[in-house]
């Protein structure tokens, strides 16, 4: 009853190709998107910032990136935490270079220099395939966080060889170093956010997305079809690459503040980023929101539980945690292999019938 | 000869011996895969929890002493006694194979059919899960391990050089055992697979699932076997690991390192495994030796990475792999 495709009839072109055609999905759409910018900002204090709210936002954009890749044009990557190196090495330099320019735009130039370089460690994807090509990724995994320390133009050759956030404002408000305010950090990453999931979701139903779809279900059907490998995989290279690449600026310059390139942007975060993309759902753009909302809520709900209610030792409950994380991750596999973008095409399929179920 | 020369070929002796180390957890690896398509990304976490179980077993520890005292405030550590090692290898073999029981009743069974990538995923989150276990179960601090290995260098080897050549090559013991375990173990296993009835009904299985189910092979048998196999090799591995860096995370970590010996070998193959392993021993020992210094050093991160990468784009299915044929 409440949610239906028929009845929702449309006048123009303009209104039958938006981004949300279904009635239904438009208002959830809508209260989201009202709830994020006008309630949340007035509630939001530095504890839910740091810990919830800003990696929430950061790891979604990396998930929609890294799901463009896998879920929708097929080919599995484990260099995610690589390719956010690059965006957060590239805001760095780009922050220090070129201080009077707003760092909106220095995110975004970031994102681009990453699309760059995911394009060239996808070119291999043309001969190589499935968990060959997985591994092959990990070659930028290792090679970019070994650049990155190895060559001290790119930390402007501090002695630590770590890079710290400079203060920079939009519109006079301080989004990256230290004065940052909670509120600011995440309405600024919300914006980002919100661009992406906007571009993202637009492309994916649009031809480009029709085209990566295609070479995932099988190359070499849509190759005899007409649709072009080079460009579909490149493509997808470039638009996940560039997705990725804001995360990690986003995540460097907001969250983080300094970081260390093998600790912040090390093997871990790919795997992190690529479970949330399975458990949230393989292609689909509200599958990499779940699965970001449920790998950064677990931890810190277990951590309340273990340390802070029963009062064990942190290490203890850091071995704890990677059990229960490792072992939700196979019975949600087990369970639902489809992920938990599957449960809400349930819970539409419900809407669709209610009140009288056949 | 010159002494450059000498130094190359000092190096690209160790770099055998390293390659060895490599293989030993990418049989692992090959053997899993070929039998149920699995890439089984928790061969290195098996090493580590392998190794962890020997020590813990060797020094008479209490089992999740950690947890126990944490929830009843007791202080228990040891039980007192020590296990001989070869009594102490044996015990950890036994639970190698309680644990891919375990694993195939709880975790493979469910997921049979799935797509290779949800497989992968399973197998990362029993990584997790497996890493945390370890940790609770014996304590998260670096043991060293000592099963009775020779280990430093070897002095036959140094003096015989040394007369030959004007200069003593330094081998470690303990890479030359593992030389040779590697190589017993690796025959071992061709046999069991060649000869043996249950090696046969391996080979089925690998060929194709459906034949072999219908001919009355039990899927579930030959998967509990294989793993525990690859648990023992695991073991292995972690044994020759422990011994020569400490029983500690890093251990499991060596797992990745074990990707690109594959990809080079091919996926599917025992010899590519080793093979694969020796060529990226050498080469990443090497290129560390002639270009480290020129570019920054610590290429051994990345080498063997970019190496497979350059080398897959030739040749797709890697040197021994099944000819990679797709159609429509």
């Amino acid at each position: 009853m409440f949610y239906r495709e028929a009845g929702d009839f449309k006048t123009s072109y303009r209104l039958d190709s938006q981004t949300f055609p279904i009635k239904f999905d438009r208002l959830r759409f809508y209260a989201v998107l009202a709830i994020a910018y006008g309630v949340i900002p007035f509630f939001v204090n530095d504890y839910w910032a740091s810990a919830v709210l800003v990696p929430f936002l950061i790891y979604s954009i990396a998930a929609i990136g890294l799901n463009v890749l896998v879920g929708y044009a097929g080919q599995v990557s484990l260099g995610t935490g690589g390719f956010m190196a690059v965006g957060a090495y590239a805001v760095y330099k780009l922050m220090t270079a070129f201080p009077e320019v707003s760092v909106f735009i220095h995110v975004l130039l970031a994102g681009g220099i990453t699309a760059v370089v995911g394009v060239l460690f996808g070119l291999p994807s043309l001969r190589i395939k499935g968990f060959y090509l997985a591994v092959a990724t990990l070659a930028a995994q290792f090679f970019l966080v070994w650049l990155f320390n190895k060559v001290p133009w790119f930390y402007n050759y501090s002695a630590s060889g770590q890079i710290n956030a400079p203060d920079r404002t939009v519109f006079g408000v301080f989004v990256t170093g230290a004065q940052t305010s909670a509120t600011a950090k995440y309405l600024f990453c919300l914006v980002m956010l919100t661009i992406v999931a906007l571009i993202a979701r637009n492309l994916t139903r649009g031809t480009i997305g029709r085209k990566w779809m295609a070479i995932r279900d099988m190359d070499i059907a849509a190759e005899i079809i007409g649709v072009n490998p080079l460009t579909t995989k490149i493509s997808a290279f470039a638009v996940s690459s560039f997705f990725v690449g804001i995360a990690g600026a986003l995540f460097f310059a907001v969250y983080l503040g300094a970081a260390e390139v093998g600790e912040a942007f090390g093997i871990q975060k790919s795997f992190l980023i690529l479970f949330m993309v399975i458990i949230g759902g393989l292609g689909s753009i509200f599958g990499s929101f779940a699965g970001a909302a449920f790998l950064v809520l677990l931890p810190v709900l277990l951590k309340n539980v273990l340390v802070g209610t029963l009062g064990w030792p942190t290490d203890l409950a850091a071995h704890i945690e990677l059990m229960i994380v490792g072992a939700l991750i196979v019975i949600f596999l087990i369970a639902e292999p489809h992920g938990l973008a599957q449960l809400w095409r349930v819970a539409k399929e419900k809407l669709r019938l209610w009140p009288f179920p056949h | 000869m010159p002494d450059q020369l000498l130094f190359a070929l000092e190096v690209t002796a160790n770099g055998l011996m390293a390659g060895v180390m490599y293989s030993l957890v990418a049989l692992g690896f090959v053997l899993i895969f070929k039998a149920s398509g699995i890439f089984n990304y928790s061969q290195g976490v098996l090493a580590l929890f392998a190794a962890l179980t020997l020590v813990g077993i060797q020094e008479g520890q209490v089992p999740f002493a950690h947890l126990i005292n944490a929830v009843t405030g007791l202080h228990v550590t040891e039980f007192g006694w020590k296990v001989p090692a070869l009594l102490a290898i044996l015990l950890t073999a036994l639970v190698m194979v309680g644990l891919a029981i375990i694993i195939e009743k709880l975790v493979l069974k469910h997921l049979v059919n799935q797509e290779p990538i949800i497989l992968f995923m399973a197998t990362i989150g029993m990584a997790y899960f497996l890493e945390g276990f370890g940790d609770v179960m014996w304590g998260a601090d670096i043991k060293t391990l000592d099963v009775g290995l020779p280990q430093g260098i070897n002095e036959t080897l140094e003096s015989v050089t040394d007369k030959a050549l004007g200069y003593g090559f330094f081998v470690d013991n303990l890479d030359i055992v593992a030389t040779v375990v590697a190589v017993m173990l690796v025959t071992a296993l061709t046999l069991f697979s060649q000869y043996s009835k249950q090696g046969r009904a391996l080979r089925a299985v690998a060929d194709d699932h459906q034949a072999a189910l219908s001919v009355g092979i039990s899927l579930r048998f030959i998967w509990v076997l294989v793993w525990s196999i690859a648990g023992f090799v695991a073991l292995v591995a972690g044994i020759m690991w422990g011994s020569k860096s400490g029983v500690q995370f890093s251990l499991s970590l060596i797992a990745l390192k074990a990707l690109p010996v594959l990809m080079l070998g091919g996926f599917t193959s025992i010899p590519g495994a080793i093979v694969g392993g020796l060529i990226i021993g050498v080469g990443e020992k090497l290129f560390e030796f002639f270009a480290g210094p020129l570019i920054g050093g610590a290429t051994e991160n990345w080498f063997a990475y970019v190496l497979a990468l350059v080398f897959l784009v030739f040749r797709p299915q890697g040197l021994f792999g099944e000819k990679i044929i797709e159609r429509v």
